[in-house]
């Protein structure tokens, strides 16, 4: 079985360790998985995706277009930027809260998260909205976004993933006195995919 | 041992596990990542530095190879160019110690200036060149191209590309470690390059090349698999991409991991039977050049096509879909998919982050020229991203160091316009000096601002000889930029903290002012290696909605809301600048305690 995910957001908000979570957890039962990573200027507040892909018979550190089992927005236009790589009935788990970059702050283009948004809702069959703002204000940080989004993608089961086997990873990748928070940012994330209905299969 | 590792720590254990002795480079992507591994598995018998440069990384690990150590030289592929010097020499000289010259290209690019092809560097040095097409592959190369530079007594490039050197793979690791006792420097004439021993190199050289590519032709990771009249030639990660197009096909398929000297023996061997090829790389069409050249040479009736026939394409970086779209054509497999079509999306260019202190450098400068012709010469590093609006403040960006030179060849044709350069911390230590030395000694008319984070920030925060700390863990004698400024004949110098605005404009209005070579020394710590002091919000009663704020300095933490402007609380850093530029007064800060 091949599990290929991809993790798409604005420099600076943690995909790339979210991404290293899902290999640790994967490698740790025993799978292989491979990663490719942004690094470098564009992590200065453009656009980063990482692509995670788990399983025996893979060759290209990338994962091909009409390919990916699920898509982790860490924000909704990045999320929408990265839906050519989704498969047919894949799932897109997205942050609500939109980032407007500078460029259209300025007025050079216009952006609305909640357009993006909707538009998720009317083109992917299995989307989990997670109030990130929410869950960092619970857990008084602003840097678990990204383990929250994780938490819901565990939970839509599209990784293969328990959330015992996240939580290890957690352990096993992040500093100790941000374990407890991380864990409690996985079980919220988790929480908001449990209450999600799907809109149309 | 299994392990989780990105291509560039890969490399680094599988030095370490060869025996390394000697690590040294300069930061650049996507090669940074090799060094650091080194240093942080580090169990304090390998020495590393981040060297000053390219240049004298190389020479620094010529002098340990010469005594005998395995020796490592980390850089990204414009950094090869700094180093050619030492390294076209180094190749009709040799090394005694194991010497492996990392030069790691980014097809894209994705963050260079070039796309330049690290084996053509390889052909005109003649110097091997491994090139590994998987992460768990440049493990296993490393130590390869550690052996077989000893074997020959040659340096060897070794050639990642971005999507090797940051792909993570699971991978075995070995426990063990190979020691390697330096024997030490034995006086020889052979260490010393005259034009008459040049000569006899030089027919070593090329006595020894081909009987190098010969060897290469059994080299484990050059491989000729599949079957069929129809053959696809590749090499680097261009390899992972053909296999995932080509799913089930079994096409007979050519992997060329040493491009240099060519393996012509394995090429016939698969050139054999085959009507047409198809040559699959990245950058330039090395391999394909060395087909056609060898189809000529032994009259063989193949086509070869790829880059130079027009199949495949001529820049950027190959992906999956790229493969599949020329194998579609060339084999009948299934083309790809089309993508969707998707909505307009905001465009979200790399910013500088809030908070940086070049931002309140930039406006500063700005500021104090507001009006007045003036140009801007900027350099590589984070400070490039001045150039985006609204600072719009890098006029022109070309190589490390170019700024202060290109600023007074400008200078020279226009006298009547201010010319500044600026240039990073880092990038002043690695080529900016002599820049500055050429300008006084001339006696150009330039202001020099040097944008002084304390770190190399672009390629992750390494430390350079401003910073007081090594790669070995030791606190040392931070070199001073203003002496060294003073100490060359710059009259006009001084330090100011760029956040402190009216002071920083006025530091830049006197520095412009004063005939000949001044500098300004913006100093104030790179976010990323600081603690924020204070957070700022917006009183919307008080913020009249103007978009100042916006407008002047385009910090990523200000957007608007409802007519006011708001402050993103995750990403204010505190640093005042807003606050200093609202005509209003409506950026309020809270200092933590």
């Amino acid at each position: 079985m091949t599990v290929n995910c991809i993790l798409s957001g604005v420099g600076g908000q943690g995909t790339v360790l979210a991404s290293k979570l899902i290999a640790q957890a994967a490698m740790d039962k025993g799978q292989n998985a491979r990663t490719a990573e942004t690094i470098g200027m564009a992590q200065r507040g453009g656009c980063v995706v990482s692509h995670v892909r788990i399983g025996d018979e893979i060759h290209s550190p990338m994962i091909p277009k009409h390919s990916a089992d699920v898509i982790i927005g860490f924000e909704p236009a990045e999320a929408v930027r990265c839906l050519p790589y989704l498969k047919k009935g894949g799932v897109v788990v997205v942050s609500r809260k939109a980032i407007p970059p500078v460029t259209s702050s300025l007025g050079n283009s216009s952006y609305n998260g909640s357009e993006m948004i909707a538009y998720l809702q009317k083109e992917v069959a299995r989307l989990i909205v997670v109030d990130g703002e929410k869950i960092s204000k619970d857990c008084s940080s602003a840097k678990v976004l990204n383990v929250a989004l994780l938490g819901a993608a565990c939970a839509s089961g599209i990784l293969g993933l328990s959330m015992d086997e996240l939580k290890n990873a957690i352990s096993k990748r992040v500093k100790p006195q941000f374990i407890e928070i991380n864990s409690k940012a996985l079980e919220k994330g988790a929480l908001a995919a449990k209450m999600t209905v799907p809109h149309h299969t | 041992m299994k392990k989780f590792l990105m291509g560039n720590e890969a490399i680094a254990m599988g030095a370490i596990h060869a025996g390394v002795n000697l690590v040294c480079g300069y930061p650049g992507t996507p090669s940074t990542e090799i060094l650091e591994t080194v240093a942080k598995n580090n169990d304090g018998s390998i020495y590393v530095e981040w060297s000053v440069n390219e240049k004298a990384a190389m020479e620094v690990a010529a002098g340990a190879s010469y005594s005998g150590a395995r020796t490592l030289v980390t850089m990204k592929q414009v950094g090869l160019n700094v180093a050619s010097d030492p390294l076209m020499s180094l190749a009709y000289v040799g090394v005694k110690g194991g010497m492996v010259i990392v030069s790691a290209d980014d097809p894209g690019p994705i963050s260079s200036q070039t796309e330049q092809d690290t084996r053509h560097f390889a052909q005109f040095a003649k110097l091997p060149v491994f090139d590994p097409s998987s992460p768990e592959e440049a493990y296993a190369m490393i130590g390869d191209a550690f052996a077989f530079s000893e074997e020959y007594g040659t340096p060897v490039l070794f050639r990642p590309t971005t999507r090797v050197c940051h792909g993570c793979a699971s991978m075995e690791i070995a426990d063990t470690k190979n020691v390697h006792k330096p024997e030490g420097f034995i006086k020889d004439a052979k260490w010393t390059i005259f034009p008459r021993l040049s000569y006899q190199n030089h027919i070593k050289i090329e006595k020894r090349n081909p009987i190098l590519g010969e060897k290469l032709s059994s080299y484990r990771f050059n491989t000729v698999t599949g079957s069929g009249t129809k053959g696809i030639a590749t090499g680097g990660i261009s390899y992972e991409y053909i296999k995932e197009a080509l799913g089930g096909c079994n096409a007979k398929l050519m992997k060329v991991s040493t491009p240099h000297p060519f393996p012509e023996k394995l090429a016939l061997e698969f050139l054999r039977g085959l009507t047409e090829v198809m040559v699959i790389e990245e950058l330039d069409p090395v391999i394909e050049r060395e087909l056609i050249f060898l189809c000529g040479k032994h009259h063989l009736n193949v086509t070869i096509r790829g880059k130079l026939s027009g199949d495949v394409m001529q820049a950027g970086e190959n992906t999956v879909e790229s493969v599949k779209s020329v194998l579609n054509g060339y084999l009948g497999l299934p083309a790809p998919e089309k993508s969707r079509f998707l909505p307009p999306l905001p465009v979200r260019p790399p910013v500088l982050c809030a908070g940086c202190p070049h931002r309140a450098s930039f406006y500063a400068v700005k500021q104090a020229m507001k009006g007045q012709k003036a140009v801007f010469a900027g350099d590589i590093g984070c400070y490039t991203l001045g150039n985006a609006m609204p600072l719009d403040m890098v006029d022109t960006c070309l190589c490390m160091g170019a700024d202060v030179t290109i600023a007074q060849g400008m200078q020279h044709i226009e006298p009547d316009v201010k010319h500044f350069s600026f240039i990073g911390d880092s990038t002043f230590f690695a080529s900016g000096i002599t820049g500055v030395v050429n300008a006084v000694y001339n006696e150009s008319d330039i202001t020099l601002i040097v944008l002084d984070n304390s770190t190399t920030a672009m390629t992750g925060h390494q430390p350079h000889p401003g910073t007081g700390r090594t790669m070995m863990g030791n606190i040392t004698e931070k070199v001073s930029i203003p002496a060294i400024l003073t100490a060359v004949g710059v009259k006009e110098v001084s330090v100011v903290n760029p956040f402190h605005l009216t002071e920083a404009i006025e530091a830049v209005k006197k520095a412009a002012a004063h005939k000949g070579v001044s500098a300004v020394i913006f100093r104030s710590p790179c976010i990323a290696v600081s603690k924020p002091v204070a957070s700022y919000q917006v009183d919307s009663g008080t913020c009249a909605g103007c978009k100042k704020c916006i407008k002047e300095i385009g910090c990523p933490a200000i957007s608007m809301d409802s007519g006011k402007a708001l402050i993103e609380p995750s990403l204010c850093f505190g640093c005042s600048l807003c606050a200093q530029v609202c005509p209003c007064g409506a950026m309020k800060g809270v200092r933590y305690s």
